[in-house]
Parts: C-alpha cells; sequence; structure tokens
C-alpha cells in the first residue's frame, strides 16, 4: 500500500536534496579531482556572468547613492554619501544582490542544462561511458560555484562603487581620489572579509539545488523547464532565508560588524 | 550453459516500477561472441532488462553478472572498470550535444586511456569512418541527421573496443534503408571483432538479421528463448505471430 502523502512527499524530497548535497561536499574533497572540468564550468558560471554582475553592480551603486543623497542632505552629511555606500554595498547589498542575480543566471542554467541532459539520456551515457557522472556534473559545477560567486560578489561591490562615484560626480563634481578616500574611511577587512565568504554558501546553495532538480528531471522537456524555474525560485528563497542566519552567525563572530 | 561462458547472466532478476513489475524473475544467459536479441512489444521489459546489464538499474531481487562480475552488487571504481569493457548505443544516440561528433567519440578514450591527444583523434577519426562518418568529426551532434547520430552513438560505443556491445533499439525512428545499414554495421563489428552483441528491438526484420539466438520478454516474463528457427515453431501462438510480424518501425 503506497501511504504516500503530499507531506511525506514533501520531506521525503528535503531529505532525498540534503542527501544530495551532502554527497556534492563530501566528493569535493576526494579524489579523482575533475580539474579541467571545474576549471571549465568556472569559466562558464564564472567570468561568463561577470558582465551581467558588472554592470548590475554600477546600476545599484547609482540608485544607491542617489538615495542616500536624498536622506543624508537633509542633515548636512553629504561628505557621508561615500562611505555610507561602501558600508551598504560591502556589508549587505553586495553581496545579497549578487546571490540573487546568479541564482538566476546561474540556477537556470544549471537546471537546464542538467534536466536537458536526463531527458535526452546524456548522463545515463556518461554513467555506461564508466564516468561518475555526479562527480563530473554535479562536484564540477558545486567547486565552480562556491570559487566563483565570492569573486563576482567583489566586482559586484567594485561595480556598485564606481556607479555612486557617477552619481556623485554628476552631482556635486567630487574627484575620484577624494571620493575612495571618503568610500574607505568607515570600512576596514572586518566588514569585507565576513560578508564575501558567506556567499561561499550562496554559491553552495545555487549549485546544489540547481544540480538536484536538473539530475532528477522527470516528464521531458516540460520538466526541464519546470526544473529551471524551481531552480531559481527555491535558491532564490534559500538564499534570502539563509542570509539571515548568515548575518547572525557574522555578528556573533565579529561583533565590530554589527557596528559594537 | 554455465555461468563462465556466459557474457552476460540474469539471475531471478525482478524489477518494480511503483506498483507496476516491470520484470518478473526474468532469468536467461546471453552467450560470449554470438548476437543475441532481447524482443519483445512495447512496455515489457527490454529496455529495463538492459539496463540492468550495465548497471544503471539494479534490481529489486536477483543479479545480474557480467563474465564472472556480479554488475548489480558494484559501485564506484569496480562499476567502472566493468564498464569499460562494454559499449552502449542508446535509442537517442545520447550524444554529448555541447562537443562536436568527434570528441564525442574521442571521449571515452580521453577518459580512461593514457594516449596522447593526437593518437585519440586519429583513432576517433578511424572509428568514425568506420561508420561513414569521418567527414563529419567537427560538426556538432544538432547537425546530424537521426540514422548519422545513430552511427555516431556507435562510433562512441566502440571507441574503447568493448567486449559486449548493448544496443537499444537499432531500427528507432530510422528509415528501413537506414536501419539496414545500421545493423549492417553491428553484424560487421560482430564478426571482425568478435564482441558479444545484445540488441533490444521490436522489429522483427532488424531481430533477424542480427540474432543468432532470440530472447522473447511478454509483461516482464521471459516466454520464449531460441534461435529464430526455434522460435519460428514455438508452441506459443503469441511468440509465433511476433516471429512473423514484419514491424519496421
Amino acid at each position: 500500500m503506497d501511504v504516500r502523502t503530499p507531506a511525506t512527499s514533501f520531506l521525503a524530497g528535503v531529505g532525498d536534496a540534503a542527501l544530495f548535497a551532502f554527497k556534492a561536499m563530501r566528493l569535493a574533497w576526494t579524489p579523482p579531482f575533475e580539474v579541467s572540468e571545474t576549471i571549465r564550468q568556472m569559466y562558464e558560471l564564472g567570468l561568463r556572468s561577470a558582465p551581467l554582475i558588472a554592470v548590475s553592480g554600477v546600476a545599484v551603486g547609482v540608485v544607491l547613492s542617489m538615495h542616500t543623497r536624498a536622506s543624508l542632505e537633509r542633515f548636512g552629511a553629504e561628505s557621508m554619501i561615500p562611505a555610507g555606500l561602501a558600508i551598504a554595498l560591502v556589508r549587505e547589498t553586495g553581496p545579497l544582490t549578487a546571490g540573487l542575480l546568479l541564482s538566476g543566471r546561474i540556477g537556470a542554467g544549471i537546471g537546464a542544462e542538467l534536466g536537458a541532459m536526463r531527458v535526452t539520456e546524456q548522463i545515463d551515457a556518461l554513467e555506461a561511458s564508466a564516468v561518475d557522472a555526479f562527480r563530473y556534473l554535479v562536484v564540477t559545477r558545486v567547486i565552480a560555484c562556491v570559487i566563483a560567486v565570492p569573486i563576482l560578489t567583489t566586482v559586484m561591490n567594485f561595480a556598485g562603487m564606481l556607479g555612486g562615484f557617477l552619481a556623485e560626480t554628476t552631482a556635486t563634481g567630487m574627484p575620484f581620489h577624494l571620493y575612495l578616500k571618503r568610500a574607505f574611511t568607515l570600512i576596514d577587512i572586518t566588514d569585507y572579509v565576513p560578508a564575501t565568504l558567506k556567499t561561499m554558501v550562496f554559491g553552495f546553495i545555487i549549485a546544489t539545488t540547481a544540480s538536484y532538480l536538473g539530475f532528477n528531471t522527470e516528464s521531458g522537456t516540460e520538466g526541464v523547464g519546470r526544473a529551471s524555474t524551481r531552480a531559481v525560485v527555491l535558491s532564490s528563497i534559500l538564499i534570502i532565508v539563509t542570509n539571515v542566519l548568515l548575518v547572525r552567525l557574522i555578528f556573533f563572530i565579529f561583533p565590530k560588524a554589527a557596528g559594537g | 550453459m554455465t555461468r563462465r561462458s556466459a557474457a552476460v547472466r540474469m539471475d531471478h532478476v525482478t524489477k518494480v516500477f511503483g506498483t507496476r513489475k516491470v520484470l518478473d524473475d526474468v532469468t536467461f544467459d546471453v552467450p560470449a561472441g554470438g548476437g543475441f536479441v532481447i524482443m519483445g512489444r512495447s512496455g515489457t521489459g527490454k529496455s529495463v532488462t538492459l539496463r540492468h546489464m550495465i548497471g544503471l538499474l539494479r534490481p529489486d531481487s536477483g543479479r545480474v553478472f557480467i563474465g564472472d562480475d556480479e554488475i548489480s552488487a558494484l559501485s564506484g571504481p569496480p562499476l567502472s572498470e566493468v564498464r569499460k569493457k562494454m559499449g552502449f548505443l542508446f535509442q537517442s544516440a545520447a550524444l554529448f550535444d555541447s562537443i562536436s561528433v568527434g570528441e564525442n567519440v574521442a571521449f571515452p578514450m580521453r577518459r580512461h586511456t593514457q594516449l596522447r591527444d593526437a593518437e585519440i583523434r586519429e583513432r576517433a577519426k578511424q572509428k568514425l569512418a568506420a561508420v561513414g562518418l569521418e567527414p563529419d568529426y567537427d560538426k556538432m551532434p544538432g547537425a546530424l541527421s537521426g540514422g548519422m547520430r545513430k552511427r555516431a552513438g556507435l562510433a562512441r560505443a566502440l571507441a574503447l573496443d568493448p567486449k559486449i556491445l548493448l544496443v537499444d533499439e537499432p531500427s528507432a525512428g530510422l528509415d528501413p534503408i537506414t536501419s539496414e545499414e545500421i545493423d549492417a554495421l553491428l553484424v560487421d563489428m560482430k564478426n571482425q571483432e568478435g564482441a558479444t552483441l545484445v540488441v533490444v528491438t521490436h522489429n522483427m526484420l532488424s531481430a533477424r538479421r542480427l540474432g543468432d539466438e532470440l530472447l522473447m520478454l511478454h509483461e516482464g516474463r521471459a516466454i520464449a528463448h531460441g534461435t529464430p528457427e526455434q522460435l519460428d515453431h514455438h508452441p506459443s501462438e503469441l511468440v509465433r505471430a511476433f516471429m512473423t510480424s514484419q514491424h519496421a518501425g
């Protein structure tokens, strides 16, 4: 007798996904390492995402700068705009925005690619060719994302600051060296490192969620579309929720990051 | 026939998907070096049987042997070692669509041999030439017709000179002439390389061309096993009816 209900099916799915993620984490540390495929994935998932992140970063910087100016002008604290913008970007806006953008760009890509490989029997063909498909397809993408997302977050931060400068210099004619000097007056390494390193977790979430959904795709091309959409939705939700826990953890480990 | 002389042995294999028993206590031996055809109507468990032979599926009960290796009990590197002795031509060819046709054929060699790049390319070209696709080395799989994809898939399946070649529905989706060409390639491979050929098909024309022995599955059970001549005179009307059918698809 089949005793499955929607609730038990959901819990079974969560358990299955967790085992999938643990397996990816475990195999990432054990040989054989698929070095060339990992490098290829870093190019595909990382480098090719850089234009999206850079352009978005500039736009976010411009908008943040305009909002910050509107607020600080009331108190005559316009000189604090570069520093306020830098802190907002480095601590939270940069990492979270990069994570969400990449969950769309990378999550959809991995979900669709692996889903299509599943329904066209390419994953079975890998296995039949005596290749560990999980290690070759999943672990390589997980490692590539864990490495690439923090780097792309840093790109986002700098692009955001560039956008902030463009907004500032347009509004006040502020020179670049003065903008940089003011931007880095309040920021230090404890603002940058924990906030950027937490995006390694975002990278892990994006890659494992999308790979899990793609790897387990059913129902042909319709299933591929569903895997791709779910990969974006689920990884975005998980990033937002996990971010709350990570920020709390960072505040606990680095009280200074909380302003303490 | 003893286990030692069998290239493949299915030993009381049962497989259930959901509530449906797809294979029901299936037992047979595939003799080494010949052509063995598994036939039957659609949905009778033919492809599932083939997938058990290469370890893509595991039986719920029973065992599957490749030579003396119980593939149904293997995983990780030992499973890979057994798979290296086998080739698998998928129904859809299952070419890797992100790399060229030539690189598809070279892929198993790059993974499992120490050959240099130039030598791998040369061998991949030879494999493609054997199936009439040497000029198409640099084409992407999406640019090939159905028959060409099948031939490229065959070249990839033969890349490591397997001792056992598993073929899933070689005629599916192909016109009769192309289907005959693919069958001729498989017969050549069997005769020249001495490999064991295991073919799943519901096309009797193809089954007669390829099979020294035929096995008929019906509703997950093996109901007949023998030479084509023996099955032509099988007591079961169902088997005789299938043997006289001329399904070309």
